[in-house]
């Protein structure tokens, strides 16, 4: 992580529905290369935060940049330089893994030639050559979460959003999953994680926790452990969510 | 009384075997979780016991009837939570429930005290619709109809999966009375610190069931020495630890490597001096207390071994 350089810069981030107040003046910054993870209760308006720091919607006020881009003004280049999954979207069950990947590369805009050579790349990365012509839904749900990720970081972006990666995946497959985010993230990628596994809580560098639109703490998982009196992470949490 | 009784049971979809010759009892009253990979014929499991799925091969009892046989009786006293959404997206909270109600025959009054604990966290949403509930409020929906005839058997598919950990926490607190008013619980989920609140439990992959116990005694089982590494060069690190063949796994956590090594000689001191051979040095080294997810860990891998052996 270089602490020098802020890659996210959340200023007073404000998203109002009608008279309901989902994102309340949230102020933080992420730097270039972190794991942030970024937790809370359902509902707590983290979706709502993550939509906006990717480009697609706008905030009520704030002043937020996403490697040097203005959330308001320039969406397109922000979308250019992130990469996105999810638990509940990520890859389409009816193509096939290589047709998975040359798409999103084409999505971001990645050259044939480009998208050509590092496909095979990976597969062989990911030791898919078996099932590379294999349509995504056949395949179990822990392998088509590490191809997912691996499309979401195909074109080298600077910032990866995770909403949920591992939600539902077994304890053997999460470890296999983490250990290709943090190598995502010594090749200089900047991690923004959710998770409801306090467990991932402690593989991030900080943490943010929310509740009610709000960020109750940020810190890092030793810092907040020892300024809440717990033990684990998982503790911390029930402390803030329950308030 | 055996409340489930699973005899030697097969089940294949075209050429894949999601259920291998399995056998398992489960005992009236009892909170049972049922954990596993992806893929492992958690589901198929259970879809075989609440009657929507027939045998290839053997057979399966619900207190004594037979699931192809009596289906019928088994679906009067049984309630059935899938994994997937099962509430209808374009009927209010209300109307599912009052629906549910009417299919076994009853009324959301009859057994209100039952679901009373869930369904005043939903009642100020009576007229809202199902598709537009937060995923925790679907959950305690999905509960709600699972529970509207008070069955004595509640088969529930992986609910806490999505939902965060403070209503985790109120669910399995709903579980626990549930369980004390006699009925008989059985859970799948991916979450190891949940599988800790069953009374017994099934680990379960490639279809077949591995290991089989309380979970106190399987951890007291665990005997695989577990230590934490702290170093500067994790990823170094790891790579030469996973190279050694005494080393039997070793993970990124957190800040930390955990190993486990394959015997208790090859203690902290012995990967200290072992590591520094390849001038890793620098480290601080800590035994480690295994936990659920060691043990689930573990047999998955042996299980993996003797398999290939």
């Amino acid at each position: 992580m270089n602490q020098s350089k802020v890659i996210i810069s959340v200023n007073n981030l404000v998203k109002k529905y009608g008279d309901f107040i989902a994102n309340d003046r949230l102020t933080f910054n992420v730097y270039e290369g972190e794991i942030f993870g970024f937790l809370g209760a359902n509902g707590a308006g983290k979706t709502t935060a993550i939509r906006i720091l990717c480009g697609l919607s706008y905030p009520t006020s704030g002043k937020i940049e996403i490697s040097g881009f203005d959330v308001y003004t320039q969406r397109e280049q922000i979308k250019r330089n992130i990469g996105y999954m999810s638990q509940k979207f990520s890859l389409y069950e009816d193509l096939n893994i290589r047709e998975n990947i040359r798409f999103y590369g084409g999505i971001y805009g990645m050259s044939t030639a480009a998208i050509r050579r590092k496909t095979d790349e990976l597969i062989e990365e990911l030791e898919l050559s078996s099932i590379a012509r294999t349509l995504v839904r056949d395949i179990p749900l822990g392998w088509r979460q590490k191809v997912a990720f691996s499309v979401a970081i195909f074109h080298e972006p600077k910032i990866v959003f995770l909403d949920e990666p591992t939600g539902g995946v077994d304890p053997l497959t999460r470890r296999q999953f983490w250990e290709h985010i943090y190598r995502a993230a010594a090749r200089g990628i900047t991690v923004f994680v959710t998770t409801h596994y306090m467990d991932e809580a402690e593989y991030c560098e900080r943490v943010s926790i929310m509740a009610d639109g709000r960020i109750e703490a940020l810190d890092t998982p030793a810092r907040l452990k020892q300024e809440f009196g717990a033990a684990t992470m998982d503790e911390v949490f029930l402390k803030i969510s329950r308030k | 009384m055996e409340c489930i009784e699973i005899r030697s049971i097969n089940k294949s979809y075209g050429a894949t075997r999601a259920i291998r010759d399995t056998s398992l009892t489960i005992p009236e009253n009892c909170l049972f979780g049922l954990i596993g990979p992806d893929g492992a014929g958690k589901t198929t499991l259970f879809r075989m016991i609440t009657t929507l799925l027939i045998p290839d091969q053997g057979a399966v009892f619900v207190f004594g009837y037979d699931t192809v046989k009596h289906y019928r009786q088994i679906r009067l006293f049984t309630g059935y939570m899938p994994g997937r959404f099962s509430l209808y997206p374009d009927l209010t909270v209300t109307e599912n429930l009052i629906f549910y109600a009417t299919i076994f025959g009853t009324t959301i009054k009859e057994h209100y005290q039952l679901i009373r604990p869930v369904y005043s966290l939903l009642e100020p949403y009576g007229d809202r619709l199902a598709m537009n509930l937060s995923g925790g409020m679907k959950q305690k929906l999905a509960l709600c109809c699972a529970l509207i005839h008070n069955p004595r058997l509640l088969v529930l598919d992986e609910p806490t999966t999505g939902v965060d950990a403070v209503s985790r926490k109120e669910f399995w607190e709903t579980l626990q009375v549930l369980k004390e008013s006699g009925m008989t619980i059985l859970v799948s989920t991916p979450y190891m610190d949940e599988a800790a609140r069953c009374e017994r439990i099934a680990l379960m992959q490639e279809g077949s069931i591995i290991v089989e116990d309380r979970p106190q005694s399987i951890l007291a089982d665990f005997t695989t020495p577990l230590f934490e590494v702290q170093g500067p060069d994790r990823l170094g690190t790891l790579q030469r630890l996973r190279s050694l063949p005494e080393i039997k796994r070793a993970y990124l956590f957190g800040h930390s490597i955990h190993i486990a090594t394959s015997s208790p000689g090859y203690d902290a001191g012995w990967i200290n001096s072992k590591l520094a051979e390849f001038g890793i040095t620098g480290l601080e080294i800590q035994p480690v207390t295994p936990d659920f997810e060691d043990c689930f860990i573990e047999g998955v891998e042996m299980n993996r071994k003797e398999k290939v052996a």
